[in-house]
Formats: structure tokens, C-alpha cells, sequence
């Protein structure tokens, strides 16, 4: 493969993943200019690496240019946090650098199970990082072509197999970091040090992002197959014996080039706990050897897998790590939600999920959901967990404790019991104003869209019932809406690419329905098939499998041959 | 007057010609009389009196030396007509830019005018500084048996209005020098009584200066006039189309900057980099009729305005000063209403002060309606003046535009939002494609170097950088070599960094080598361009060493001192000079014309 690539033309990145000396290029030179809020050059892309996107308030792009004032440049940072979990003092941390420091004021939950600042201008970049580095955070690799944030679902009945994947979450996370110190140079003001190697990521890192996930099934929350590399606990008599290992699932596609498409991941089969690390490690190898490192858009796992076949890639990830893998264990995915409300965990604490529409904490009017977030934490006792489903649980919470944060909760509309099904079950990625990629609305167009669903809903009888609702602003996934029963893709101002047939728990890719269509075509089309689904459904039966059976639209069971056709 | 005067009988002119001379001079601005007068004294050099120059010692003796001390140019205008109407009279004058003229010459004169304005806190025009503070050194001679008369320029809304002037006279006086003529302080509306005074001065000298004389007339020549082809000035503006009115702050910026872009087609108006452009404006219509419901006037009331009769309403709008408020204005409303507070108010020129001091003269009318004649308010008032603002392009790159820099002058006070005369105009009133009367002031103190290899620093704070606008467009333009480096500061980066996106076009394209930056509210101790000056102490006297010019724009009162405080400092430390030193070092820039300022 590698000699393959020789042959072709490298995409640019790889010049400047090459050229960058370890990631560290010349941020430090561009954090001194102060003729521009943004990065220049190859800068703009080496800051991904470190966990920030240069970003500008698009909602005033045009009316800046007249003003002859640049874009108003600002950066999203995108923590790691393995497992989503965030103690009360880091909680009141972020909070407290959200308020003072960004423009936006919020704190932004995200699919990636962490959070995200939204508008921190140039000169509090620095003192971002020190504050997250005080209360032990930081944002390396959750952007770029390396390993992101990795996922694990926050399972918070079964404590103590959760406590073990959340460590592999740790665990591998920290294996599979840069090992450059470019970070701490640039952010924490740390001592310089000699180029560094990179023995696992390679100095080029690798072809594109790569997205890994800890799953404990039967709960799908951290959707495995928009994931590169998935393990999937496998427990006995509650104690983790190991994991099945799914490789090559991702999202993202290119509008109008067939050649890219959301795919699943496959099933490499069955390896023992203690082969965790070489086994990612390895997966990440391959691909960071065998990926195509001249086409980004055919660069991800996921093309690799089809190019190579799944066998050749399996076995070569069993020679390098010296493992073979075994047949897979049986297990099941049931659901994908998170149960909002309180849960008792089997080691008698209590965790109390709060649903969060679009992950987007901040103070609205009668609703003070960053208040009241604050006010926990500054009672609670356990720790919070970000979902990937952009939900915040506050867990293990004492008994004793209970009452005290369920009141904070309603006080500050954390709890609110109109919430209905749908409003749940239905997601959007950030989009605008300040996300660069976004095409059309997302998190901003959500509620009005949901709002009018229930209306479909309550219309056709079945109120009570939902559909798994995503809506995202560009093709490129972030909001998962490529594994939705209806899924919105951004095509252009109020433009949608409307994909029908996933399912409930998130192992099928929807295919495409309407191209380019705006609400008042799409509504109808759902209003239409709203009521077909209320009368004609079997029993039981979600809306995915509804559309697929009643031929609405065909199955898409290899996505290389079917998603296009 | 004279030419009034003029019969045929004392002139050697037919009755025909004293009339058509009389009728063709009625027509000519100051600037065309000047230009006539050095015409036919040429003309009459030439062809009649051939080599019969008079000798420099008669000539000497019998001059009236004119030394003007000009900021905004009126002084210089004046200097001007003083000196084209003692030419008309026969006489000999010179006429010399008090930053040009030797101290020492002072005390081979025997005939001198001075015209000067005041600026800011009763300052001299930076053009004056010099001979000002050569007149209180010791080293100031004796002026026995010189005859003076000085007219000072200023305006009565600054407390220590046409102190230069008074300072001037004063020291003449207390060296020996007779004042032959009273000394005349002109206010904003200046013109009319300029003439008065220029013709009883020049009565004054006139019998001693003809006595000294003789008849030949000496002409010398007057550089920098008669340059423009236009028809058009500041007493006959050019209506001209606002083309654009653009904000060029942020949303959240407390700050309201526009860009402003009026098209010069048509007109023949020709500006360079450094000049200014004078505006006239519209006075709020709700205001104005405001005033007139307060007053008890009607609008349709016809007043007489100088020659022209109009209703008072379209005076008001068009014609006189209706926002900034100075003495004479309440002192002759207090008067004309016989209010009594208002009177008692006038009579203490302290309290006075801090009366006109936070209000427009709309505001004065509001707090004290009264039932009161149209002509009697017309009287009251003084003539609407056009307001300067110093010239944002380059002809070179803008053809036939030309675009200011303007900030809004926006306060809240008793109740009600203000904003200033001509920048509530523009940005507030005026709609895009209507007629503004403009003019072209030129500055001829405030210059790119002649040699474009010439290094330029520039420090252009606020509002401030307009100028810098012109001059980077025209050193683009001329492919100047010379480097370039601007400083500019503001309150914030992300709302009020003016015209940032050009500057990062011209820093990358090369054409601004530097650029330094200081948003004072950004971070907890403010930052201002004197701080980032210091900063780059080193290599700012580096580029002076290298004979760079250096330029500031902006505001007279507090960042031009602090500027030249920060320089004082540079040139001590990194020249390693005292104080005297850096501070004649600096005087040295002024008098190579390497360090200019256009400060308000």
C-alpha cells in the first residue's frame, strides 16, 4: 500500500503535517500577531491537533466585510475527556471561563461526549489551556487526523463494569495520544524539548480522524458504527472479560461525490482485556500505514476496509499486535437514548440524567440551565457525565442528596416534565453561526422542526410515539445523522437532504429520499408518511423499519454498492 | 475700499477702466486677487520697468512682512488677502509662514502684520510655536520703532480663544513696538470682519510705508496658491453627491466611525494626501422647528441673512450655527429675550463657560423658550461653519472621490440624544446620493516626503488615521520605496481596528512594512500608540536616524502630547541624549518639516 502511495500525489495536509515539527508549527509566532484574531497559513489546520477550530461569527460575516473589519475570528475548543466524565471543580472551572472568557457564554455538550467553547478570541487562548491544565483537562488530539475523544457509554446502573470501560476509555486514550510535548510548549508555557517521535501515530500522523468508543451493550448510546474503532465489552457475571472489536464505521460523506458514503463497522471478532491496547494500537497502525494519504475524502477506515477487505485488514492488525482474533461473543444493542430521569445504580447511589436540548448549556429566560448546572455543582458529591447523545447525567448522587439536587434541577428547568418523546429522541449538530463547514441551520433550526413533528405526530394519533430525528448542517456527520430514521443533511439555506430508514438502535445507515428540499416539501412528505406508519404498522414496529418494509425507500445493507444506487 | 476709493483722477487710469477694475475685482475670491495682483506687477516689471528692481536695502525698509501662524489654514487665507490688498494699494510686502521665517530677521523689520490662530488650551498653531517662544527668550531684541498690528483667528467655544494672538501683540508691545492698529479676535465666522480689519490696517500702515517707499511695487512670488483650477471654495463649495456613508465599527463597539465617500465629478477639485475637505451640513429639521415652536417664531418668516432674504426656517437649516455653543451666543440671547438668569449667567465669563460647556445652542433655546423675533434669533446667531475633517484617499487611487473618516458625535444629555452638527449630518441624516457642499482646504503642513524613498512613521490613533489612509494610497500609487510603518490604536481589536482589512492588504502586499497595534481596552492596563511607540523605541529612533518623517493624526489634547512625550523619550534614551538635546533634536525634525502634525 505504502509503495502504492509513493506513486500519487500527497494531499497538502500531509506537507503540512510534515512540515509542522510535531504539530508545533508557528502557532506561538501567530499568537503574538495582533493585525489578525486568526491563524495564518498552516496554522489555521495545526490548532485542530491541539483541539481548537478557527471559527467566526457567520452571522455577521457580510456585515464585518462592509465595516472593512475582518471576520470576527474566534476559536472552539473541544476538550478530552475520556468517557465524558467531569468532576464538580473542573465543572465550576469551565463555567466560570465560559461566562467571563467566550462570546457565546456556554458550555457545549457535544456528540463527542465532551464539551466545546464556543468563541474564545485570541489573546484568552492561552489562558484557556492553564485553566483547563489547573484542573487537570486538556484538548490534545480532539481534532486533526489523529485518535479523538474516546467514547464510552455512561452506564451508570451497572457501576462497576462501567468503572472498568470508562478506565480502557482512559486507558486507551492516553495510549494512542501524540506524544509530542508541541502542547505544552505552546499552551501551558512548558519547557521546550527536542523533535519527539511519534512510534504510534507516525510523524505524519495519520491519513484522517479516527474515532474510537468503549460500548456496553445493550445501550448503543455512543452509536458504534459512525466510529473507526468500537470495543465492545463483554462481561461475565458483571466483571469486563473482554471486548469485541468493530472497525471502520464513519459518517461522513461529500455532497455530490459518490465515492464517499456513511458506512458500518465490521466485526473483527473477539479479543481477551488484556490485548485492549495492542489491539488499538494496531488498528491505528494499519490504517496509519495502509490509509490513502493523497485523498482525504477516500482517506478515513472506512475506505481503507473496502479498499483492502476486511480480512486483509484484520490480519494484519493480528500480525502486528501478535493477536488473533476470536469469534465473537453474543451481545445486543436495544436501545440508544439516554433514560432521562433518576436511576438507582446497583451500588445504591443515584444518577439523575438531564436531558439538554442540543448540549447547549447557558441561561435562557425562565430556564437558567448553566445557573443551575453551577448550583450542583457546587453541592454534588459524585461527578457529572457528558452522553453522547449531548445529555448531562449527575452521577452518584447519595441519597441523602437527592432531594437538594432534584429541587436545584427544577428550580433552573434542568427537570422539566414537558419534554415529550420526540424532543428526546431528536438531535442537531452546532452548525450556525459559528461552525465554518455548516451549509444550512441545524441546532438553531431544531426546535421549530421538532415542534412541528410532535404537531405530525399528535396529528396522526400517535403523540406518545417518536422518531429518531437528526438534523445536521453539512454532510460531515458530526451530529449522526446518517444513523437516524429521519436524517437532514445541510444542503444550503434551508436546503435538506432528507435520508429515511435507520433504526432505533442505530445499526443501519439511512438512504436518501428527497434531495434539496426545503420544509415545505419535506413536511408534507413526513406528514404523509407520519400517518401511513400510525395505520399501517405492524406491531411495534418503528418508522425505519416501517419505511423500509413498506418500500418507501430501499435498505442499505453494504453502503459501498447501496447507499448511491 | 481702496479700489472704491479709486477715481481717475488720483490714478493713471480712464474712468472706464477705474470702473471695470472695480466691477472685475468685486468678482475675485482673495486667492484670485492675489493671483491678479502678482500678474500685473509681473507684467508691469517686464514691459516697463524692465531692470529697475529697486535695491534690497529701499525694498527692505519700506516692506510690510505679513507672518502668519496658520493651523487649519484661515489664517493663512487671510495672510493671503492682506497681502493682495496692500499690493492693490502699491505697497511692498512679504508675506512669510511664521515656521519659515529666521527669529533673528526680527529685528531688521519695521512693518509687521500678524495673523495667527489658537488652538486647543490656548496654544499656538504649531507653525508659530517657534517664533512664539523665541519672542518671551531672552534672546527676543529690542523692537523699538517697529509699527504692529495683529489679528488673531480663533473660536469663542474654547476658553482661551485667540490667546496666540494676544500673546503675540503683548510681547510686540512690551519689546518696544508700537500697535498702530487695534488688535481684532475673529471668531469661527471670521470672514466679513477679516476684511474690515485687513483694509483699516492697512490704511494705518499705508502712509508710512509710501512715505519710506516710493513707487516701486516689489512683488514676491507666493508659492503653494493658484494651484487649483476649480472654481470651487470654501466661500462657493461645490455641491457634491454623498456616494456612500459606511460604519466601520463593530456592532458592539461604543464607537460610531463612518466611511464616508463623496464624489468630486464635475468640480475640477484636486486634493493632495494631507489635505482636508470642508463640509457644510443641514441642521436637524426637527430641531429646527423645535426651536421655532419654542421661540413663538413662524417658520415662513422671511429674515434678512447678510443680502439674501429667506424664511428663517431655511436659515436655520442651511445657514447658521445651531450646535456649538459659545459666549456670544448666550450673551446676545440673554439679551434679545431679557432673561434674566441667562444675563446673570453671561456677565461671569467663568460661569459661563461651564454653562455653554455640555450644551448646543439648541439646547440653550429649549431651557430658555421666550417669545422672540425672527431677525432678532437670527441676529443671535452666528453663520453656520463648515466643519474640517482631514481627507481619507488619495487621488491617486480614488480618481475623482473623495472619502473622509468620520466619528459620530453622540452624547446623551438633559433627557434627549445630541449629536454633533455635521457627523449627526452625515451618518445620521443625509441619505446616500444627496448633495453636500464640500470645499478643498489645502495642508500644505502635513506632507508626504517629496523623495519616495523617504521612510514614513505615522500615528494615526482613532479617527486619526484618515489621513494615514491617503498617504499609504498615494505611496502605493507613486510605487514609493520608502518603508512605511503606522501605529493605531483604538478601544478594542475586534470592534474598532479601522479599515482593518486593508491594513492587512497592505502589510502583505508590502506596502506597510510595519504595523503596530494597541486596543486600549483589550486586557486590564490600557495600551495606547505612545506605549507601542516606546515599545519600539529602538527602532523608531533607528528609522529617524535613517531620515524618516514622522506624522501624528488625532486628538490635539491629550495623544499628540503623550506622542511627543513618548518620542522626547525615545530620542533621550536610545540617542542617548539629555532632555535639551532630545528636545532640539525633535525641534530640528520640525524645522526639516520631518515631523508634522495634524491634530485637532
Amino acid at each position: 500500500m505504502s509503495e502504492q502511495d509513493k506513486t500519487v500525489k500527497l494531499s497538502d495536509n500531509e506537507r503540512l503535517k510534515r512540515e509542522s515539527n510535531f504539530l508545533r508549527g508557528t502557532i506561538e509566532a501567530d499568537l503574538q500577531d495582533e493585525i489578525t484574531g486568526g491563524f495564518t497559513a498552516d496554522n489555521f489546520q495545526l490548532i485542530r491537533f491541539h483541539g481548537m477550530y478557527q471559527q467566526d461569527d457567520r452571522d455577521i460575516r457580510g456585515e464585518r466585510a462592509k465595516q472593512k473589519l475582518e471576520p470576527l475570528h474566534n476559536v472552539m475548543l473541544r476538550a478530552r475527556m475520556p468517557g465524558g466524565i467531569i468532576n464538580p471543580d473542573q465543572w465550576l472551572a469551565i463555567d466560570k471561563f465560559a461566562e467571563e472568557k467566550t462570546m457565546y457564554g456556554s458550555i457545549r455538550l457535544t456528540t463527542r461526549q465532551t464539551f466545546q467553547f464556543h468563541g474564545v478570541l485570541k489573546p484568552n487562548i492561552k489562558g484557556m489551556h492553564q485553566m483547563l491544565d489547573s484542573v487537570g483537562i486538556d484538548s490534545i488530539a480532539t481534532a486533526g487526523d489523529v485518535n479523538r475523544n474516546v467514547l464510552c457509554t455512561t452506564n451508570p446502573i451497572e457501576s462497576e463494569l462501567h468503572q472498568e470501560a470508562y478506565e480502557w476509555a482512559t486507558k486507551i486514550s492516553e495510549h494512542l495520544l501524540p506524544r509530542t510535548r508541541a502542547y505544552a510548549e505552546i499552551w501551558l508555557d512548558g519547557e521546550k524539548s527536542e523533535t519527539t517521535e511519534e512510534p504510534i501515530l507516525g510523524s505524519n500522523y495519520l491519513p484522517r480522524k479516527f474515532k474510537t468508543t468503549v460500548v456496553i451493550p445493550p445501550n448503543n448510546d455512543v452509536d458504534v458504527h459512525a466510529n473507526d474503532l468500537n470495543f465492545i465489552a463483554i462481561s461475565e457475571n458483571g466483571k469486563l472479560v473482554g471486548f469485541n472489536v468493530l472497525v471502520g464505521g464513519g459518517l461522513a460523506m461529500t455532497h455530490g461525490d459518490t465515492a464517499t458514503y456513511p458506512r458500518k463497522a465490521d466485526d473483527f471478532g473477539f479479543i481477551p482485556v488484556e490485548h485492549t491496547l495492542a489491539i488499538a494500537e494496531h488498528v491505528v497502525s494499519v490504517q496509519r500505514d495502509w490509509g490513502n494519504r493523497s485523498n482525504r475524502k477516500n482517506a478515513k477506515t472506512k475506505y481503507t476496509l473496502d479498499r483492502v477487505g476486511v480480512n486483509a485488514f484484520r490480519e494484519e492488525v493480528e500480525s502486528r499486535a501478535g493477536v488473533k482474533f476470536e469469534t465473537s461473543r453474543p451481545y445486543e444493542f436495544t436501545t440508544r437514548g439516554d433514560n432521562i430521569g433518576w436511576v438507582e445504580g446497583i451500588d445504591g447511589k443515584h444518577h439523575l440524567a438531564l436531558f439538554i436540548q442540543s448540549g447547549r448549556i447557558l441561561d435562557y429566560p425562565g430556564k437558567t440551565l448553566k445557573t443551575g448546572c453551577r448550583e450542583i455543582a457546587k453541592i454534588h458529591q459524585g461527578d457529572f457525565r457528558m452522553t453522547a447523545n449531548q445529555n448531562l447525567i449527575i452521577a452518584g448522587v447519595p441519597t441523602e442528596q437527592k432531594s437538594a439536587i432534584e429541587k436545584l434541577a427544577r428550580e433552573h428547568g434542568l427537570i422539566d416534565d414537558s419534554h415529550s418523546n420526540q424532543q428526546k429522541n431528536s438531535m442537531a449538530c452546532v452548525a450556525l453561526p459559528t461552525c465554518p463547514l455548516a451549509m444550512a441551520e441545524s441546532e438553531r433550526y431544531l426546535p421549530s422542526l421538532v415542534e412541528k413533528v410532535e404537531g405530525l405526530l399528535t396529528k396522526h394519533g400517535i403523540a406518545d410515539d417518536n422518531i429518531i430525528l437528526r438534523v445536521i448542517g453539512c454532510p460531515n456527520g458530526c451530529g449522526r445523522a446518517m444513523l437516524a430514521e429521519v436524517g437532514l443533511v445541510g444542503k444550503g439555506p434551508g436546503k435538506y437532504n432528507m435520508h429515511l430508514g435507520g433504526n432505533r438502535i442505530g445499526t443501519r445507515v439511512p438512504k436518501l429520499y428527497k434531495e434539496n428540499v426545503s420544509e415545505d416539501i419535506f413536511l408534507p412528505e413526513l406528514d404523509n408518511l407520519i400517518g401511513r406508519w400510525a395505520t399501517e404498522r405492524n406491531e411495534g414496529e418503528c418508522f425505519g423499519d416501517f419505511v423500509i418494509r413498506a418500500g418507501i425507500v430501499q435498505e442499505v445493507k453494504i453502503s459501498k454498492t447501496d447507499f448511491h444506487s | 475700499m481702496l479700489l472704491g476709493q479709486l477715481s481717475s483722477a488720483a490714478s493713471p487710469l480712464s474712468a472706464e477702466q477705474v470702473q471695470k477694475l472695480q466691477g472685475l475685482v468685486a468678482e475675485l475670491n482673495p486667492i484670485q486677487q492675489a493671483w491678479v495682483s502678482g500678474y500685473l506687477a509681473a507684467n508691469a516689471n517686464t514691459a516697463v520697468l524692465g531692470s529697475a528692481t529697486p535695491s534690497a536695502q529701499a525694498g527692505e525698509a519700506a516692506t510690510l512682512t505679513i507672518l502668519f501662524g496658520s493651523q487649519t489654514g484661515n489664517a493663512k487665507g487671510v495672510a493671503n488677502q492682506l497681502k493682495a490688498q496692500a499690493e492693490a494699494r502699491g505697497l511692498t510686502v512679504k508675506l512669510v509662514n511664521m515656521a519659515d521665517y529666521k527669529p533673528n530677521a526680527l529685528k531688521k523689520e519695521k512693518f509687521i502684520t500678524v495673523v495667527v490662530s489658537t488652538y486647543g488650551e490656548g496654544e499656538p498653531p504649531e507653525d508659530a510655536e517657534n517664533l512664539h517662544e523665541f519672542l518671551y527668550s531672552k534672546k527676543a531684541p529690542k523692537l523699538a520703532g517697529v509699527k504692529v498690528a495683529v489679528l488673531g483667528l480663533g473660536d469663542s467655544s474654547y476658553e482661551f480663544f485667540c490667546k496666540t494672538a494676544q500673546d503675540f501683540e503683548q510681547r510686540f508691545t512690551e519689546l518696544g513696538a508700537q500697535s498702530i492698529f487695534a488688535r481684532a479676535d475673529l471668531d469661527v465666522d471670521y470672514e466679513d470682519e477679516a476684511t474690515t480689519w485687513v483694509n483699516g490696517a492697512l490704511d494705518a500702515f499705508e502712509p508710512d510705508l509710501k512715505a519710506q517707499q516710493g513707487n516701486s511695487a516689489q512683488v514676491i512670488t507666493m508659492p503653494g496658491i493658484a494651484t487649483s483650477t476649480s472654481q470651487y471654495n470654501k466661500q462657493n463649495p461645490f455641491a457634491a453627491e454623498l456616494s456612500l456613508v459606511q460604519k466601520i465599527t463593530g456592532r458592539d463597539s461604543t464607537k460610531d466611525v463612518r466611511h464616508v465617500e463623496i464624489s468630486l465629478e464635475g468640480s475640477d477639485l484636486t486634493y493632495t494626501a494631507g489635505d482636508s475637505l470642508g463640509v457644510y451640513f443641514l441642521n436637524d429639521e426637527v430641531l429646527v422647528d423645535e426651536t421655532l415652536s419654542l421661540l413663538s417664531i413662524d417658520a415662513a418668516t422671511e429674515i434678512t441673512l447678510g443680502d439674501k432674504t429667506i424664511s428663517v426656517r431655511q436659515a436655520l437649516i442651511e445657514n447658521l450655527e445651531l450646535t456649538q455653543s459659545y459666549p456670544a451666543f448666550v450673551e446676545k440671547f440673554a439679551a434679545a429675550t431679557n432673561n434674566v438668569e441667562l444675563v446673570k449667567i453671561a456677565e461671569d465669563k467663568a460661569s459661563l463657560r461651564e454653562f455653554i460647556e455640555p450644551r448646543q445652542i439648541f439646547d440653550i433655546i429649549r431651557q430658555h423658550p421666550a417669545k422672540l423675533e425672527a431677525q432678532a434669533l437670527v441676529d443671535c446667531l452666528r453663520k453656520l461653519q463648515a466643519r474640517l475633517y482631514s481627507i481619507a484617499s488619495s487621488q491617486s487611487e480614488v480618481e475623482e472621490e473623495v472619502h473622509l473618516t468620520i466619528g459620530l458625535v453622540e452624547f446623551e444629555t438633559f433627557g434627549s440624544e445630541h449629536f454633533g452638527g455635521c457627523s449627526g449630518y452625515l451618518a445620521k441624516r443625509a441619505e446616500e446620493g444627496a448633495s453636500v457642499k464640500v470645499f478643498v482646504e489645502h495642508n500644505d503642513n502635513f506632507r508626504l516626503p517629496t523623495d519616495t524613498n523617504t521612510p514614513v512613521l505615522m500615528v494615526g490613533p482613532g479617527t486619526g488615521i484618515a489621513p494615514f489612509r491617503a498617504f499609504l494610497q498615494e505611496r502605493e500609487a507613486s510605487e514609493a520605496q520608502g518603508e512605511n510603518w503606522l501605529f493605531f490604536g483604538n478601544p478594542h481589536f475586534t470592534q474598532d481596528f479601522l479599515y482593518q482589512v486593508e491594513l492587512q492588504g497592505y502589510l502583505k502586499s508590502g506596502v506597510l512594512s510595519k504595523l503596530d497595534v494597541a486596543f486600549s481596552r483589550d486586557q486590564a492596563d490600557k495600551v495606547y500608540v505612545q506605549d507601542k511607540l516606546r515599545k519600539n523605541g529602538a527602532e523608531v529612533y533607528a528609522w529617524l536616524e535613517k531620515g524618516a518623517h514622522f506624522y501624528v493624526c488625532g486628538d490635539a489634547n491629550r495623544m499628540a502630547k503623550d506622542v511627543h512625550q513618548a518620542l522626547l523619550d525615545i530620542v533621550q534614551q536610545f540617542g542617548g541624549k539629555s532632555e535639551e538635546d532630545a528636545q532640539a533634536y525633535l525641534k530640528d525634525l520640525r524645522n526639516q518639516n520631518r515631523y508634522q502634525k495634524d491634530v485637532y
